[in-house]
């Protein structure tokens, strides 16, 4: 007997009697609960899908979405992850014809379904933020983590195929990070030194995803920025299964000092320079640009420096007169794509590349197979502008 | 010998055990062409998952995993069963696209069994009983 309890509605989705697609979304929802031992499913008010750059997902991502899309249509609202280009500069970026034909029935798959075309892996920088306590559906593992630990709302660590689940059905399991008992933090990592900047901020993140499950707290950390939690919340997606984090003490504590923070870096810091600078994962916000161009006012990359973010801050930052000075000091700006496994980095052009990402750092060194120098952006202006 | 465990994904299979106590990251470090651990830090590197019984933890990272078990399997190199010590949602979503049977938190230490061995994973009860090797002196299976 399954502990997880369906009403008969969703039963007769599950057996296929409202459609396919509905069938294929209670399947997904069914294993994951009963993976995460939930009793019921529970609505959610946003559902965030992963899972849109053809990299990630391959030819049979692509097969699956067009099937599904036959007859699946979200039931709340859905947005998704970048693309693997910028659709506006495709035909100035030398991607290969068959990466654009099969990204482009990608992005018309989910299309049909009814997304939001968002493009953006930073969907709580771009959107307005329900009140706090609401219930989403955040698969890219970034917005997850930020979304529990900095913006107040409840997401598990959602897969691609879990949250496009959960926006065909607008239910999620009732388990794990949306259960508030299971939410409090069962291990601390007591930060030694202080840290100085966002790359500290992910080696941090990166070694806590190791060491942690479900729920972590920081101390050591108090006055956390939103540009230093973007780059802990990324970073700590990507090493393992944890989804949150908190501020205070719990259980046992481990130490997190100097030498902990070298062997990730070692781990990560793979190159010593690097022909490309890439600034993104997560995408930048308007905000960053706004810091950005401020730093590289009257200034030049002596590199190629691409520049992923999301469209919306694209926008909003080119009004405020952002944009134009970062792209005078050569700076390239893409929307709507991001650094991780973007096609645009490839390793037959470039051996090594710049950033200060660790999310970042760990797919360029792991998918792109290309070297990384790790810099923070303070030191990537000093030392690649003139 | 036999464990119980909870049954995630539905079906029962017969297999050869391939298993590692470090987890695994689908998207990055599986081949998903030929099915092989790509990852020269993980300590199944070189090795097949296809059509094994695979054995791991949990997986970790990327949120588009799901896909990267759904690939395998369109590409006839998915294996045969999946048991984990904790399914994550990650293994749960795409095992169930996959229809690949999976089970999870076994009532004994997963790591007596070793690779090579043969077992069979009844993910309808619940069971995963390790087969012989050898019947009256005589391997009645490929050798680990």
């Amino acid at each position: 007997m399954s502990p997880l309890q369906l009403t008969s509605d969703e039963e007769k989705a599950l057996k296929g009697e409202h459609g396919d697609a509905l069938a294929t979304a209670y399947r997904i929802l069914l294993a994951i609960g009963e993976a995460t031992e939930a009793k019921e499913l529970v609505p959610i008010k946003w559902a965030h899908v992963s899972g849109v750059n053809y990299n990630t997902i391959g030819d049979s991502g692509v097969e699956f979405l067009e099937k599904l899309s036959k007859d699946g249509k979200v039931a709340v609202k859905t947005t998704i992850n970048p693309m693997g280009f910028d659709p506006v500069k495709v035909n100035s970026l030398k991607l290969n014809k068959e990466f654009i034909a099969k990204q482009n029935r990608i992005v018309s798959a989910y299309e049909r379904i009814g997304v939001t075309r968002s493009f953006t892996c930073i969907p709580y920088e771009v959107f307005d933020l329900p009140s706090k306590g609401t219930d989403v559906s955040f698969a890219e593992s970034n917005a997850a983590v930020y979304a529990n630990s900095v913006a107040g709302l409840r997401t598990n660590k959602e897969s691609g195929l879990s949250a496009l689940a959960s926006s065909l059905t607008g239910k999620a399991p009732y388990s794990e990070l949306r259960i508030e008992e299971l939410r409090k933090p069962n291990m601390g990592i007591k930060v030694n030194y202080e840290l100085d900047n966002e790359v500290d901020y992910g080696l941090l993140g990166y070694f806590a995803g190791k060491v942690s499950n479900n729920s972590v707290a920081f101390s050591g950390i108090e006055n956390l920025s939103k540009r230093n939690a973007k780059s802990l919340s990324a970073a700590l997606g990507t090493s393992g299964s944890c989804g949150m984090f908190t501020h205070g003490t719990a259980g046992e504590t481990i130490e997190f000092g100097k030498e902990e923070a070298r062997k990730i870096r070692d781990e990560l810091h793979t190159s010593e320079k690097g022909d490309v600078i890439t600034l993104g994962s997560p995408q930048l916000g308007v905000d960053d640009l706004s810091l950005l161009a401020d730093m590289v006012h009257g200034k030049k990359f002596r590199k190629r420096c691409l520049i992923f973010c999301a469209r919306a801050a694209y926008e909003g930052a080119r009004k405020l007169g952002y944009t134009e000075k970062i792209e005078k000091a050569g700076g390239e700006m893409l929307c709507d794509c991001c650094t991780c496994l973007t096609p645009l980095i490839d390793r037959n052009e470039v051996d090594n590349v710049i950033t200060n990402s660790i999310k970042g750092a760990y797919y360029l060194n792991n998918s792109n197979k290309v070297g990384v120098c790790l810099k923070s952006l303070k030191e990537i202006v000093r030392e690649e502008c003139e | 010998m036999r464990m119980k465990c909870r049954a995630i994904v539905k079906g029962i299979v017969e297999g050869e055990v391939l298993i590692t106590k470090q987890p695994i990251n689908f998207l990055t470090m599986i081949d998903l062409k030929s099915g092989i651990v790509k990852d020269d830090r993980h300590d199944l590197y070189k090795k097949k998952i296809a059509n094994k019984v695979f054995v791991f933890p949990n997986a970790v990272g990327s949120s588009v995993g799901a896909y990267s078990i759904y690939a395998l399997k369109g590409n006839n190199v998915a294996p045969k069963a999946i048991v984990c010590n904790k399914a994550d949602i990650t293994t749960a979503s795409g095992c169930a696209i996959a229809n690949i049977p999976l089970v999870d938190s076994p009532d004994s230490d997963l790591l007596v069994i070793n690779s090579g061995r043969w077992v069979r994973v009844d993910a309808i009860n619940g069971i995963i009983k390790l087969l012989p090797t050898f019947s009256a002196g005589r391997p009645v299976r490929p050798l680990p």
